[in-house]
């Protein structure tokens, strides 16, 4: 197996067309397990750990553009107001070593349906930057990302360079499950955002579908309701009726399977309870703010 | 007494001091563990050796048809390609049956059954080439209900014993008093419990070196170095002199490590190709290459008087022994003589049986029997105890066995059997605060998933109670040897001490050096590598070793200070009465100094080596169960105290407290982290720990999706120790290590029953349990 290991942006895309089967690794959390069970035997690894631009984030044109490898870690410590959603999710990751090592182009890189990234950049509408050295840079948004299970929008020649967000105009949520409290994969997940600005919801369902997917319908529902009613303004309490139909539109949003993990039955209820505790938490964030 | 409450500094704190019985001297072992630099059987190494790796059967009954090992041996690095025929002693092995083959021969009983062997240059050759072997398989009908395996017609794992039982592994009958009992309050239920791994860290590794003599040593990681000597031996078709074992570092063990794994495979590879063979099993072959916890079907019913006094109790108990019988047999053995659990029962009908599948074999865990039937009795107490209005603890407290009581084969419990009191003690501890009104998320169910803010959150508190047989039972020769030597090395008295006992990472060591010092007046004690060059110490299982081993030691140890003793008896004109061994000096009964260890001893050493007996047990009777099966019997009990979001089904253990006799803390820190890990172990079973095995097929092999607790499930534990020291035993000393994994499952389920209401009759319990979606 070859091993590149470039140092500029420019050589890493270089290399990856020179060699479209050269398999990425950042923080190797996914790509050395399945090395390491003999999964996977790419011609070659092509180790992005020396780019230097993958490991920045900063402030874009108005939204924040995180670099593919900053780790988790550094979501936690440093984004936690910039990119709440997504920090709350990285916190639920792996073990502290994972949380140093994993990245979140890493993650969208695996796009497994159980990342736990997906949600809440789903909810946050997040824009996804692909590059390739012949083609030059494209941004897909997220949603359009995931196109099966564990693959992704790619092409052969292409990495992720970044991912664009937008600071946040509302309070946003991310919730996990799992059948121990730490160091678990998602049974199911959902993530959830407020955009007042636009009167919008987001949201992002993990683990009950082939891909991480959103939960359009009731998203639409949700903003509709609290802008027949007003609320959007008054700031008044989310009814709980509300919420509890906004959680049965997010699991009717679902496709879960049975597995080891949990059944689908529980997926789906999970969701539905989720979904209007996030959306309660949040609102009630919302009225807070005010 | 010894009691250990969570976050108070210094209440467990370690007296070094002077190490022996009852101080708590530091182990050996604990920084090399927790700064990474011990050293485990799989960090054995030597420069010539090979890599051996296993190719396994991918389905869980199926005829071989043919093997072509040519493609494997075409591949460059390979030193030899093994399969059954190779095999030069008699291919079987077991623990208490000889009917597992050491590489599958003609038929393979479960997914993972060995099959064929590689030695290799690399251990990544070794897996390619393996995986190169050309097996051809037809698929056989399997046994995968063990609730239908005895039905007529099911298909027999083990066809030769057709006659002999088919898929019938053991079953044990207790008939005792009234056959046709009645009782004016009636409770019943089925119970099911999860397959347990034990899944212990290191996983199975070994080194195999031929001898110039033909034969070999094995470097390993076991539980008991000389039952699996005599399974390699017999593999082999070597005497045991060609056959030496020489224990490596273990991590961890809890009846994984009773079968063989990789032991006759590395010496078959290492007297094939003349060159050391190193195996080191995955995370994923650990799974297939170890038994597992017996999952069990238990149907109970309790007859009792209106004030909750038991009248009768009648039992079923399934076990699924899987593929092979392993230690089925003893383990049916325990659930039948124990399963009513520690409660005084004068009519009693257990039927006990455990059977052949083609599931994945099942044998040793920690609690061995005991675990799966304290789930049902301790379910069922808390039914009995709402049935008649009493509560959980008093229920306990009433039918708990007293010293005096015979148990349900008939056996005298003659030593402290404080039932009541430890179930009192547990309950009268201080209960964990309630939840703060914004509580830090890992404070909660669903963790830092932030699932909950404290919606849907219930407590709950549960209690259980339990007994468990110590050493090994039913007639069995039980005995230790140990080797222990006297000498003055550069001034100082030096003792060695010497078994084959296995230090899996309980603290035996510690156990050994405390005993001798205080027999011998020593500081300085030399525990030497275990190996067979040493007599059997028997197993390091059934919360044996302190007592076993560490009587042994003491009575060789006795042996010496008597040796040395008369001669210095003889030398000073006094009686070695009146004589005792402390540091270097011998000193009379007032501590007046007489002369020196080393004016006795001189140059010369004193070593005793003897076999060391517990009291005889005897077996169970066919057809009514009675005995005198057990040499002593362990009691313990515990409260778990659990917040449930009853929406999501998702558990905190908020406090897992639980009080124990032990007879005598020999080293209280080591009791109290066998109770610590004990405890967490049970707690795992009930919540998360199970082995998903679907129509023979092992669905999670791995430590993603089989999950043990983390810290963050772990809850702080307090701890109360009694010391009720038991006269038949050395020191007074009662097991330790099993009890705690017994109790505190059954206490945590009984809180999750509390908080939901549910009657949660499987476990782990799951998510989809508690909210029913
Ligand atoms: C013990 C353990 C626990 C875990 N727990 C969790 C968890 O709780 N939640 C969760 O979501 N995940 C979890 N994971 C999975 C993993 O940690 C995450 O998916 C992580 O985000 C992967 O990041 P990485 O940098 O390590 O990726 P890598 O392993 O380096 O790569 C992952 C994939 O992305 C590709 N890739 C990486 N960088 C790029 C790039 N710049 N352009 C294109 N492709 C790229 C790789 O080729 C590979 O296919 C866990 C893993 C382990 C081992």
């Amino acid at each position: 197996m070859e091993f590149l290991a470039p140092t500029t942006w420019a050589d890493a895309l270089a290399a990856k067309a020179a060699c479209p089967g050269a398999l990425p690794v950042t923080g190797g959390t996914d790509v050395l397990v399945e090395i390491n069970f003999d999964r996977r035997r790419p011609p070659a690894l092509l180790d992005l750990t020396r780019v230097a631009e993958l490991r920045d984030w900063a402030p874009d044109r108005g939204r924040i553009r995180l670099g593919a490898a900053v780790t988790y870690s550094r979501v936690i410590d440093e984004l936690a107001t910039a990119l709440p959603g997504l920090a709350m999710a990285a916190r639920t990751i792996g073990s502290p070593q994972i949380r140093n090592r994993g990245t979140v182009g890493g993650n969208l890189g695996a796009a497994s349906p159980a990342g736990d990234s997906h949600p809440p950049l789903l909810a946050a509408d997040a824009v996804v930057e692909v590059a390739s050295a012949a083609r030059g840079v494209r941004e897909v948004p997220v949603a359009q990302f995931y196109t099966g299970v564990k693959t992704n929008a790619l092409a052969p020649d292409e990495l992720i360079a970044a991912v664009l967000v937008a600071p946040p105009r509302g309070p946003q949520q991310f919730c996990k499950i799992g059948t121990r409290n730490a160091m678990v994969i998602a049974v199911s997940a959902f993530g959830f955002a407020l955009h007042p600005d636009r009167r919008a919801v987001g949201t992002g369902i993990g683990s009950a579908a082939p891909t991480p997917r959103r939960a359009e319908a009731a998203a639409e529902f949700l903003a509709g309701e609290l802008d027949a009613a007003g609320l959007w303004e008054s700031r008044g309490e989310l009814p709980d009726g509300l919420a509890r139909e906004f959680g049965h539109r997010v699991r009717a949003a679902a496709a879960p399977i049975d597995d080891v993990r949990g059944s689908a039955a529980y997926r789906l209820h999970s969701l539905s309870v989720m979904a209007r505790r996030a959306a309660t938490w949040a609102w009630n964030d919302y009225r807070r703010a005010a | 007494m010894t009691s250990a409450v969570p976050n108070s500094a210094g209440a467990s704190e370690t007296t070094a001091s002077r190490g022996r019985v009852g101080d708590s001297p530091l182990r050996p072992d604990g920084l090399l563990k927790v700064t990474g630099a011990f050293a485990y059987a799989s960090d054995l190494s030597r420069d010539d050796m090979l890599w051996g790796a296993t190719l396994r059967s991918p389905h869980p009954h199926a005829r071989i048809v043919a093997i072509d090992t040519a493609p494997a041996l075409a591949v460059p690095g390979v030193h030899a390609v093994l399969t059954a025929a190779d095999v030069p002693g008699e291919n079987a092995v077991g623990l208490e049956h000889l009917d597992q083959p050491a590489l599958a021969e003609g038929v393979v009983r479960y997914q993972g059954e060995a099959v064929a062997l590689v030695a290799a240059e690399h251990p990544e050759t070794a897996r390619r080439a393996a995986a190169r072997i050309v097996v051809e398989y037809e698929e056989l009908p399997a046994v995968t209900d063990p609730r239908r395996a005895l039905e007529p017609g099911a298909a027999l794992v083990h066809p030769a014993r057709r006659d002999a039982g088919g898929n019938l592994v053991r079953e044990v009958r207790m008939r005792r008093g009234d056959p046709a009992p009645t009782a004016p309050v009636v409770v019943a239920l089925d119970f099911e419990v999860g397959m347990q791994d034990q899944a212990f860290l290191g996983p199975e590794s070994g080194l195999a070196v031929p001898g110039a003599d033909g034969g070999v040593d094995l470097h390993v990681a076991t539980q008991w170095l000389h039952v699996d000597q005599r399974q390699v031996c017999h593999v082999l078709g070597l005497p045991p002199g060609k056959v030496r074992l020489h224990l490596a570092g273990v991590g961890g063990a809890f009846g994984g490590r009773e079968d063989l794994s990789m032991h006759a495979h590395a010496c078959l590879l290492a007297l094939r190709t003349g060159r050391p063979v190193k195996m080191s099993y995955s995370r994923e072959e650990s799974f297939f290459g170890h038994v597992h916890r017996h999952p069990a079907w238990l149907r109970y019913e309790f007859g009792a008087e209106r004030d909750g006094t038991l009248v009768y109790a009648r039992a079923d108990i399934l076990f699924d022994g899987g593929a092979y019988a392993s230690s089925t047999g003893a383990v049916v053995g325990n659930g039948g003589s124990l399963g009513l659990g520690p409660y005084r029962i004068p009519n009693v009908h257990v039927d006990a049986r455990g059977v052949y599948t083609n599931n994945p074999p099942c044998g040793a865990m920690r609690g061995f029997g005991c675990v799966q039937a304290a789930f049902a009795h301790e379910a069922l107490m808390d039914e009995l105890a709402d049935a008649v209005g009493v509560d959980p603890v008093e229920i306990r407290a009433r039918n708990g066995m007293r010293e005096g009581d015979t148990n349900i084969t008939g056996q005298v419990i003659d030593s402290a059997a404080p039932v009541a009191e430890l179930i009192r003690i547990v309950r009268d501890m201080p209960l964990p605060p309630g939840s703060p009104p914004e509580p830090d998320l890992r404070e909660l169910p669903g963790g830092v998933g932030n699932t909950t803010h404290g919606e849907g959150v219930v407590r709950g508190i549960g209690y259980a109670v339990t007994y468990k047989n110590v050493g090994f039972s039913e007639g069995y020769d039980d005995y230790s040897t140990a080797r222990v030597r006297l000498e003055v090395s550069a001034g100082e008295p030096v003792a060695t001490v010497h078994t084959a006992a296995a230090e899996v990472g309980q603290g035996l060591i510690t156990v050994e050096q405390q005993i001798a010092r205080t027999e011998l007046g020593v500081e300085r004690v030399v525990v030497q590598q275990a190996d067979t060059t040493v007599g059997s110490a028997g197993s390091t299982s059934a919360s044996r070793q302190t007592y076993v081993t560490g009587g042994a030691v003491k009575a060789a140890c006795e042996a010496v200070r008597d040796t040395v003793l008369a001669r210095a008896a003889g030398m000073l004109q006094r009686a070695a009465a009146d004589l005792r061994l402390d540091g270097d000096k011998i000193v009379d009964v007032s501590g007046e100094v007489l002369t020196g260890v080393a004016d006795v001893l001189g140059d010369e050493a004193v070593e005793e080596t003897l076999e060391w007996r517990h009291r005889p047990t005897a077996p169970l009777d066919e057809e009514t169960g009675a005995g005198d099966a057990h040499v002593q019997f362990a009691f313990s009990a515990h409260r778990a105290v659990v917040d449930v979001d009853v929406e999501l089904g998702l558990v905190k253990v908020v406090a897992l407290d639980t009080a124990q006799d032990v007879g005598r803390a020999v080293n209280p820190d080591a009791v109290l982290g066998q109770i610590q890990g004990g405890s967490a172990q049970g707690m795992g079973l009930a919540l998360m720990e199970e082995v998903v095995v679907t129509d023979g097929r092992v669905r999670n092999p791995s430590f993603t999706d089989y999950l043990i607790p983390t810290i963050l499930d772990t809850p702080p534990m307090r701890i109360e120790v009694l010391e009720y020291a038991d006269p038949h035993a050395p020191y007074g000393v009662r097991g330790v290590g099993e009890p705690p994994t017994i109790s505190s499952g059954p206490a945590v389920a009984a809180a999750i029953r509390a908080a939901t209401g549910k009657a949660l009759r499987r476990v782990p319990v799951r998510p989809e349990h508690i909210t029913g979606a």
